[in-house]
């Protein structure tokens, strides 16, 4: 299996083309520039279509009117500009229009900082834009995965006819690891046009019109739209949801986390058991769904749990109500650009202990 | 006598425009271009937040609704994807020259090949009147009561002439529809749009003075007089940009 050392912002980027992605929509922001930059050389080289737009604003509505014509299609931004997607994105879900959109997170509120963060949970699996709307969430923890999950995250969109996000931070996005793009294959399996038969692509006086609408005026339809929508996601949590746990069995205490955060308490969960404490880590993969079963699971014997984050503690509240508020949750964090080290976290375990 | 019928490109349903309101006249002369240059199966119609956001009910060709201001985003991102469809934006001025200012200036600039129909009636119709940006000098509206001072609220935008001023522009034309010959040059003016995003020449903007009489508080025959003697002088008819090879 043959690997290639690639930043985790350019892998995500040569995945999303391998997974058929043919246009991307986008404007500048660190820490996610070089997904643009890769972009704007590669996807044109296969045919594809880069535009960079005029603003975030822009860019996730050149995603909305690229997927209403049945085109795979993606963009990314970090933070700020993901606020400024957020009414583009309610759109999308309210005319349910596949398509990805990447947040490699940094640090807020404002302007905030260009340093890693995973300040924009709450934003990202609350409130990602206005009215009744789940965002499927996928939260990558490696390189390779940023790879997996742009291919998966493709999959997830067009078969629940949703935009779906993938949330990485910058220390993802900057770092370098080997990856293979084995699972996704070697070239373009299809053209990206899928041409679905709800899209709107020109009638060609062969079928009826189609209309790409959020809009829907009459309570009974709007009412049932949102009703459909959300057992769809239902469908999409009993088949999609997704976590990891390691040494969980006899843990006395389970640590959990995601993203890059995930791989830190990885470390510190090593050191703890080193000194005999009993530690477990629990890592969300979906954020949302939020993977309840499994942490419950995953916390069987354990008596206390410990929510790690590079935010004041976003996390929280879903590790709580997964647990049905039974087992006693701490939590430690590192705001303004600071990634947690392990022995900052063992030693809130050998306190917990 | 040739009969007079409704263009094979609209549907049969009822349009919820106010009596005297002009978008129907505007959605008939699209519609009619479609017929004449056989286009309704290729056309895609990006339609606004305005009064007009229901558009998608009235043409028979595939349409997409837009988020308010932001057709020009969209139908950027229909004409990537597919360049060999025709595709508009049917806006207006609250959605095309306040909210929206970015995105057109930018689809203007990039040339992108696509053809814009603004309809500039001077206020915002759909949320019951306030000032827009193309609100005249000293017109009431909700939100200017005592008429548009300029020292508080600014000037008027000419939108073609502004445009103008890109490269990307093929062309930049602006219509009325307030008599039955200006009518007839408004239809000319959207054939030659349709025309030239066929041959891939650019971007084009029709822009269409409109009346309301609903919130300009005008009897429709009082409201076209008003268009003639106010809005006109304002915004002069004409052709501001014409390219014809780029
Ligand atoms: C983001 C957002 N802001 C405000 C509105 C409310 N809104 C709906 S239509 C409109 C103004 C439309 O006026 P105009 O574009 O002039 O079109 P007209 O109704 O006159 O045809 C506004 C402000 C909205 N729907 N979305
Ligand atoms: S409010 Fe004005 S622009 Fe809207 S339909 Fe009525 S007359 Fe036409």
């Amino acid at each position: 299996m043959s690997k290639t050392l690639m930043k985790g912002n350019e892998a995500l980027a040569e995945a999303a083309i391998r997974a058929g992605c043919k246009c991307y929509f986008g404007y500048p922001i660190t820490p996610q520039n070089e997904i643009g930059a890769y972009m704007s050389e590669r996807i044109r080289k296969n045919g594809g279509v880069f535009l960079q737009a005029e603003s975030e604003i822009g860019a996730i509505n050149m995603v909305y009117g690229c997927s209403a014509t049945g085109t795979r299609c993606m963009t990314s931004s970090s933070s700020p500009g993901v606020s400024l997607k957020a009414e583009g994105i309610s759109y999308l879900a309210g005319a349910d229009l596949p398509c990805v959109i990447v947040n490699v997170q940094r640090g807020g509120p404002g302007l905030g900082t260009i340093q890693p963060s995973q300040a924009d949970y709450w934003q990202t699996t609350r409130a990602m834009g206005h009215g009744d709307l789940r965002l499927p969430v996928l939260a990558p923890y490696s390189v390779q995965e940023m790879v997996d999950m742009t291919a998966e995250a493709f999959k997830i969109a067009e078969e629940f006819r949703t935009p779906v996000m993938l949330l990485a931070d910058g220390l993802l996005g900057q770092m370098m690891e080997p990856v293979s793009f084995n699972e996704i294959g070697g070239e373009n399996k299809d053209d990206g046009q899928s041409s679905p038969n709800w899209a709107a692509s020109g009638h060609k006086n062969k079928r009826e019109k189609n209309i790409i609408t959020s809009l829907f005026l009459d309570p009974i339809e709007l009412e049932t739209a949102i009703n459909e929508r959300f057992e769809r996601f239902e469908e999409l949590r009993a088949k999609y949801t997704r976590s990891e746990s390691t040494n969980t069995d006899d843990a006395d205490i389970i640590v959990t986390a995601y993203g890059s955060t995930a791989r830190v308490i990885q470390s510190a969960m090593e050191m703890a058991r080193e000194e005999g404490i009993k530690v477990g880590t629990f890592r969300p993969i979906t954020l949302s769904p939020f993977p309840e079963k499994a942490l419950k699971e995953a916390t069987k014997s354990a008596k206390k749990v410990l929510v790690v984050e590079m935010s004041m503690g976003q996390m929280v509240d879903d590790v709580k109500s997964a647990l049905e508020y039974k087992l006693p949750v701490e939590f430690f964090g590192r705001q303004g650009g600071f990634v947690p080290g392990p022995q900052e976290i063992l030693e809130v375990i050998r306190r917990m202990k | 006598m040739p009969k007079f019928t409704r263009p094979n490109s609209l549907t049969d349903n009822h349009n919820h425009y106010c009596p005297g309101c002009t978008h129907g006249i505007i959605h008939r002369l699209i519609a009619e271009i479609m017929d004449e240059m056989d286009i309704q199966g290729e056309t895609i119609g990006v339609c606004p937040v305005g009064c007009a956001v229901l558009a998608y009910d009235y043409f028979k060709c595939d349409m997409i609704q837009a988020s308010h201001g932001r057709a020009p985003a969209v139908a950027t991102g229909v004409k990537r994807a597919k360049p060999e469809n025709l595709v508009f934006t049917y806006q207006g001025d609250g959605d095309l020259a306040a909210i929206g200012t970015a995105e057109i200036v930018h689809a203007a600039a990039r040339g992108e090949n696509i053809t814009t129909i603004f309809v500039n009636n001077a206020i915002y119709g759909m949320t019951g009147g306030q000032m827009a940006p193309t609100t005249m000098p000293g017109q009431k509206t909700q939100t200017s009561p005592s008429g548009r001072d300029t020292a508080l609220e600014g000037f008027p935008i000419r939108v073609c002439e502004m445009l103008a001023t890109l490269d990307g522009v093929a062309l930049a034309e602006r219509v009325s529809v307030h008599d039955a010959k200006h009518v007839n040059a408004t239809k000319k003016a959207i054939r030659k749009a349709f025309e030239i995003q066929k041959n891939k020449k650019g971007f084009s903007i029709i822009e269409i003075l409109s009346t309301c009489p609903t919130n300009w508080g005008l009897t429709p025959n009082k409201a076209v007089d008003w268009l003639k003697s106010d809005l006109i002088p304002y915004y002069p008819l004409g052709v501001y940009q014409e390219r014809s090879v780029r």
